[in-house]
C-alpha cells in the first residue's frame, strides 16, 4: 500500500508538470498580449493590443472567413458523408470493398501530394483567391474520414431498423431521413467537431490557394503575414492577434472537449 | 478498423437480396448517394494525386512546353545535396515528435499503471491542448518562448548561465532542436492520453498473475503494460511520424528553414520548387517520394504491430 501512494504521488506529480508544460505557451502569449507595449501609456492589464491587432491585422475580416469556410466545409462534408455511409454500411452497394479501397487513399494523403494541380486548377478556373480555392479541397479531403466515420456507425446499428423500415413500405430515401439520419446526429456532431479543427486550423492550403487577396484570407494565414511583418515590433499586438485566432477554437474545445477528444482519438484509430 | 463493418456488411447480404422483389433497378439507383461526395473526391484529391504523378516525369517552369524527363526528377531528389538534407532533417523530427513523446507517454504509465488518477478528465482536457490549437499560434506562442529575450533565456540569466543564451531559432546548432522541441510539445500530451486510456483497458488479472509470478515493476512493465499497449503506441506512431514527416507549417512559422537550410524540410521543398523557383518537375517528385515515404513507414507499423497481436 505504501509503494502504491508512492506511485500516487510521483504519476500525479508527472502529470501536474505535464499539464503545465502544455499549459505554458498559450498561457504566456495570453500573458503577453494583456500586458502594455512598451510605447504604451497603459499600466497593468490593458487589451489595447487586441484593439490594434484587431484593426491593424484587420482579423475581423479573415475571423468572419474562417468561419465561413469551416461552416461550408463542415456542412457539406457532413451531408456528402452521410450519403455514402449510408450507401456503403447500410444499402451495401456492390463493389463495397473496392470503394472503400479508393476511399482509403484520401484518408493518408498528405496535402502536399495534390497541392500543385490544385493550384493549377483553381487558376485556370479563376478560383484563385476565392473562398471556393479552400472550400472545395477541403470537402474532398475531409470525405474519406467522414465517409468511414458515418459508415461505421450506421453499421454499427442494428440491421432490423433498415428492414422494418422497408417493411413499412419506406424508400431508401425516407428510411435515411426518418430512421438513420437522427440517429446519426451524435456521431454527425462529433465528427463535425473535428471536420471543424482540421478546417479551421488548415495552413498550406490557405497559403497556396489564397495568397494575394487579404478579404478572403483565413485567420491562420494572416496571423502568419501579420507576425512575419512585424517579426521585430511589438510582440504584444502579435500576441494579442494569435490569442484572437486561437479564442473560437479554444472555446468551442472548453464546450465540446469530449467531442473534440473523442473524435481525434478515434479519427486517428481510423487512419 | 474499416473491414469489420465490411464483413458485417457481407453476412446480410444474401438473405436481403432473396427478400427483395427488383433488386436491379433499387440497387443501381443506390449508386446515387455516392455520386455527389466522390465527384468532388475525384476531382478535388484523386484527379490532383494523378497529376502530381504526371508531372513529376516532365521537366516544366510552369508556363512553356513540359519536355520529358523520365526519371531525372527523382534522381534529383535522391542524389541533391539540399533535398537529402531535408529527408535528413525529418529523420531528426521523428525522433522529436515520435520517439520523445512516445517514450514521454510509456514514463506516465509505467509510473503510475496501478493507480487511480484523481482530476483524469481535467488533465486529459489541458494536455490535450496542443492537438487543438492552430500550427501558426503554436509558432508564434513558441518563437516568443525562444527569443533573444524569451523566457528561456531569462531563466538562464536568473540561473547565472546567461553565457548559454542565444536566438535559439536562429542559431546554426540549436535551430532544428528547437524546432522538434516544438513538435515534441505538440505530441507528448496525446501520446499521454492515449496510453493512459490503453491501460485502463488492460484487464486487472493480467497485473495480478504477473506479481504472484513474482515480476517486479519492471519485468511487469515489459511483460504486460507494454504488449498491452500494441494498438495504442501503433496509432500514436502512425500519428506523430505523419506529422513529423509533413511539418511544413511549424517550420514556415518559425525559422522558414532557416538558418541556412539547417531547418528545411521536403515540404518546404515542394513548396518552394513549385511556387517560387518554379522548378514544378521537381517539386512533384519530391511531393511523390514524401507521399510514398509517409504510406510506406505507417504502413509498415500498422502491419508490424498487427502481426504481433496476432500472436
Amino acid at each position: 500500500m505504501k509503494g502504491s501512494i508512492r506511485e500516487s504521488i510521483a504519476g500525479h506529480a508527472f502529470l501536474i508538470v505535464g499539464a503545465v508544460i502544455a499549459l505554458y505557451p498559450f498561457l504566456s502569449i495570453m500573458a503577453q498580449a494583456l500586458s502594455p507595449a512598451p510605447a504604451s501609456a497603459a499600466r497593468g492589464v490593458t487589451l489595447e493590443n487586441f484593439a490594434s491587432a484587431w484593426t491593424r491585422g484587420g482579423f475581423s475580416t479573415s475571423l468572419f472567413s474562417s468561419a465561413l469556410v469551416a461552416l461550408a466545409v463542415v456542412i457539406a462534408t457532413g451531408f456528402v458523408a452521410t450519403l455514402a455511409g449510408y450507401a456503403l454500411s447500410v444499402l451495401k452497394v456492390r463493389w463495397r470493398g473496392l470503394i472503400m479501397a479508393v476511399l482509403l487513399v484520401g484518408l493518408v494523403l498528405p496535402s502536399e501530394a495534390r497541392i500543385i494541380p490544385l493550384y493549377d486548377m483553381m487558376s485556370s478556373l479563376g478560383l484563385l483567391n476565392t473562398y471556393w480555392a479552400l472550400i472545395l479541397p477541403q470537402i474532398a479531403s475531409s470525405f474519406s474520414l467522414a465517409t468511414f466515420w458515418m459508415a461505421n456507425y450506421f453499421g454499427a446499428l442494428p440491421a432490423s431498423l433498415a428492414e422494418a423500415s422497408s417493411l413499412d413500405g419506406a424508400n431508401s430515401w425516407q428510411t435515411l431521413r426518418h430512421v438513420f439520419a437522427p440517429l446519426g446526429m451524435s456521431a454527425l456532431a462529433t465528427l463535425s467537431c473535428l471536420v471543424f479543427l482540421y478546417t479551421w486550423n488548415e495552413f498550406m492550403l490557405a497559403l497556396v490557394l489564397m495568397p494575394d487577396d487579404a478579404t478572403v484570407q483565413t485567420a491562420p494565414l494572416s496571423l502568419s503575414f501579420f507576425a512575419g511583418n512585424e517579426r521585430n515590433t511589438e510582440p504584444e499586438v502579435i500576441a494579442a492577434a494569435a490569442v484572437l485566432v486561437a479564442l473560437p477554437v479554444v472555446i468551442a474545445y472548453a464546450f465540446l472537449q469530449r467531442r473534440f477528444m473523442s473524435g481525434l482519438l478515434e479519427g486517428a484509430v481510423k487512419e | 478498423m474499416t473491414t469489420a463493418p465490411a464483413v458485417r456488411a457481407m453476412a446480410g447480404r444474401g438473405a436481403r437480396r432473396a427478400r427483395s422483389g427488383r433488386p436491379g433497378r433499387a440497387r443501381s439507383r443506390h449508386y446515387l448517394y455516392l455520386v455527389p461526395g466522390f465527384v468532388l473526391y475525384a476531382v478535388f484529391t484523386l484527379t490532383p494525386l494523378a497529376q502530381t504523378i504526371q508531372y513529376s516525369f516532365y521537366d516544366w517552369d510552369g508556363i512553356t512546353e513540359a519536355t520529358w524527363a523520365g526519371f531525372d526528377n527523382y534522381v534529383a531528389v535522391v542524389t541533391d545535396p539540399v533535398s537529402r538534407s531535408t529527408f535528413g532533417h525529418s529523420i531528426m523530427f521523428i525522433f522529436f515528435y515520435t520517439v520523445l513523446p512516445t517514450v514521454i507517454g510509456l514514463l506516465i504509465v509505467a509510473v503510475m499503471n496501478r493507480v487511480r488518477i484523481r482530476f483524469l478528465t481535467v488533465f486529459r482536457t489541458v494536455l490535450f491542448l496542443p492537438q487543438i490549437l492552430a500550427t501558426v499560434v503554436i509558432a508564434v506562442a513558441w518563437r516568443w518562448i525562444f527569443a533573444q529575450d524569451g523566457p528561456i533565456n531569462a531563466t538562464l540569466e536568473l540561473l547565472g548561465l546567461g553565457a548559454l543564451s542565444r536566438a535559439w531559432l536562429g542559431d546554426f546548432t540549436t535551430a532544428l532542436p528547437a524546432v522538434g522541441l516544438i513538435g515534441t510539445w505538440i505530441m507528448y500530451g496525446l501520446c499521454m492520453v492515449l496510453f493512459i486510456g490503453g491501460v485502463q483497458k488492460i484487464p486487472v488479472e493480467l497485473y495480478e498473475a504477473a506479481r504472484i509470478d513474482g515480476a517486479g515493476p519492471i519485468r511487469e512493465f515489459f511483460s504486460v503494460t507494454l504488449p498491452g499497449l500494441r494498438g495504442e503506441i501503433s496509432i500514436a506512431l502512425v500519428l506523430t511520424v505523419t506529422n513529423a514527416l509533413r511539418n511544413f507549417d511549424i517550420v514556415w512559422n518559425t525559422t522558414s528553414g532557416g538558418p541556412g537550410t539547417s531547418t528545411l524540410v521536403p515540404s518546404y521543398l515542394i513548396y518552394e520548387g513549385a511556387f517560387v523557383t518554379r522548378e514544378v518537375g521537381f517539386a512533384a517528385a519530391a511531393s511523390v517520394v514524401l507521399t510514398a515515404l509517409i504510406l510506406v513507414i505507417t504502413g509498415a507499423i500498422t502491419r508490424l504491430l498487427r502481426v504481433g497481436a496476432d500472436r
